[in-house]
């Protein structure tokens, strides 16, 4: 492949999208009230439609015949380059909201750095989601407030989601071989001077909603190498599941 | 007030509904409306709610990427429907609580359609194609009905839902076209779904109990009888164009009556399935009660965080 450092850059970032997207699928139907239900498929449906996006122009620079539905659900589970915070369980909607929302802040700030990118199609994609990135965190957000600053159980659930899910936020920051190389290039993003502006506002949303901040300094990270955690043997086994059991067809 | 009175006020709103004036939640009905209203009402509520769960059995498993979306999109304007006809439901004085309550209880039914399993990505088409059909046929008369919020409420779940089944044939279409394997799959799939679809329409009229009434309060314009023929005469020519078979051997094209006969409706199944002893009756209902349940502590929470957000500002404002 000519450009094989492009495409690996633009699959680390659609694969959170996917991930993500696909976690939230799974909740279709099953939130807590009607409104919180339609929130998360719309996120969901926002998440896609920007995995289609970069899977397109992935499959475009790729120019071997593969699909943007190929490349979404014919890897191997170590060909997926997502966070390991995104391919997380939906414990409870406690830990639905804090996964989404120590996502979010990241998310919107990806994107307002991807949208001065040199590339014009990555650039003209970040300008598109961000619009619905900021739906999200504004979402994830208040419902941190509302979970955190509500009755005693569901601060402690949401205290426990925070402090569970905390182990996976600095793999957002780290930078894989193909991010460096895009880097110089003007193309990417620098993820580690994302860092400090990310926990600072972290910071601020979690002392509105009475959450403590996890003072924890031991991190997982390996899902941008593609080294999960095992949730995600699963997942892809139901994303794949048509692709893998009908090769060749078209739907 | 006298029973001279109530008579005087009945004989008006009739006489309302008879010029097709629309009734609004403030005026005056008579009991029997507003409790007829609320049962089918929140029935059709329940059923959108109750039916995002047999098509999101299949959102993560989707085929492709285009198709995840659409299915999302589709699940999730079913459960606006749902929303839009809760809060017109809760115009006649009923909270959504309420009516939880009664669907979680088995006091209030839904579209017994909803009690068979989906199996195969097929089944995604065929419930567009063939239930969101005969739904449509079921709710377009009630575009015009004479409460006001449910005929508006209509008026846009109509237009989505016609959109859905033009998603669902067109799923089925290139199913149809596709390999063996997937022509297959379409034609299992119009097999399970044709029967339960036919009865979507509800019971023959002699067995139906509701029409009379619910003929001269608008909330129905046509016989059930009469919208299954509607819905079979519409149908076949469609599975005929995408070479797919009814599976009914009795099915044939009467030149008389310019429509189809059709077979014998098996209504024990029917009445098995509405009783709640169908394939999935147990199931669907466990899945909206647990999630009813896990939810509590988050309507709790949100309830009482909202208490205090408007402690806080009465506290600014003293």
């Amino acid at each position: 492949m000519k450009n094989e450092n492009l495409y690996n850059y633009i699959l680390g970032i659609a694969d959170n999208s996917l991930i993500l997207g696909q976690r939230l699928g799974e909740l279709c139907g099953h939130g807590p009230t009607l409104e919180t239900d339609i929130a998360c498929t719309n996120i969901s449906l926002d998440l896609f439609g920007q995995v289609r996006s970069y899977f397109q122009y992935a499959a475009k620079i790729a120019d071997d015949n593969r699909t943007e539905d190929d490349i979404a659900m014919l890897r191997k589970e170590r060909e997926y380059k997502n966070v390991l915070l995104v391919e997380q369980p939906n414990t409870n909607f406690a830990y639905t909201i804090a996964r989404q929302f120590l996502f979010d802040i990241y998310h919107l700030a990806f994107l307002s750095e991807l949208e001065k990118s040199k590339d014009l199609t990555l650039s003209a994609i970040a300008k598109k989601c961000i619009k619905e990135v900021r739906y999200h965190e504004r979402f994830s957000s208040d419902w941190i407030k509302r979970l955190g600053d509500g009755t005693e159980e569901s601060k402690q659930k949401m205290q426990e989601a925070i402090d569970g899910l905390w182990t996976y936020t600095d793999e957002l920051f780290h930078q894989t071989e193909a991010d460096k190389i895009m880097v110089k290039q003007g193309t990417g993003v620098d993820v580690t001077k994302l860092k400090d502006a990310y926990y600072s506002s972290v910071s601020d949303v979690l002392k509105e909603a009475n959450i403590q901040m996890p003072e924890s300094k031991y991190f997982q990270k390996g899902g941008k190498d593609g080294i999960h955690t095992e949730h995600l043997g699963y997942l892809l086994s139901e994303l794949q599941y048509m692709q893998r059991t009908y090769p060749n067809m078209e739907w | 007030m006298s029973e001279e009175q109530t008579k005087n006020l009945e004989d008006q709103f009739e006489a309302r509904i008879a010029r097709d004036e629309k009734i609004e939640p403030k005026d005056w009905m008579p009991e029997k409306y507003r409790q007829t209203h609320i049962r089918q009402m929140s029935q059709h509520a329940h059923s959108e709610i109750v039916g995002m769960l047999p098509e999101g059995n299949w959102i993560t498993r989707a085929p492709s990427l285009r198709r995840k979306v659409a299915l999302l999109a589709k699940v999730q304007d079913e459960a606006g429907h749902g929303l839009y006809l809760y809060s017109a439901t809760e115009t006649l004085g009923i909270s959504r609580e309420e009516m939880y309550e009664q669907l979680h209880t088995g006091k209030a039914k839904y579209s017994s359609i909803f009690n068979y399993p989906t199996i195969t990505w097929a089944d995604m088409g065929a419930i567009g194609w063939l239930v969101d059909g005969a739904a449509i046929i079921n709710q377009v008369p009630l575009c015009n009905t004479s409460y006001g919020p449910y005929a508006r409420a209509m008026i846009r779940v109509c237009k989505e839902e016609s959109f859905h089944q033009r998603q669902g044939y067109e799923i089925m279409m290139k199913l149809a076209n596709g390999t063996t394997e997937q022509r297959e799959m379409a034609q299992d799939a119009l097999n399970r779904w044709w029967w339960p679809s036919l009865m979507m329409l509800g019971p023959t009229d002699a067995e139906s109990v509701h029409t009379e009434q619910s003929m001269k309060w608008k909330l129905k314009r046509k016989s059930n009888d009469d919208l299954r023929q509607q819905f079979i005469d519409q149908t076949v020519p469609q599975a005929d164009l995408i070479g797919l078979t009814i599976p009914d051997p009795d099915l044939k094209w009467n030149e008389e009556r310019g429509s189809y006969d059709f077979g014998e409706i098996d209504w024990d199944e029917f009445w098995q399935v509405v009783k709640g002893h169908g394939p999935m009756n147990k199931e669907r209902m466990k899945a909206r009660v647990g999630a009813w349940e896990r939810g509590e502590w988050v309507r709790d929470a949100a309830m009482a965080h909202a208490e205090k957000k408007q402690e806080q500002k009465e506290k600014q404002a003293v």
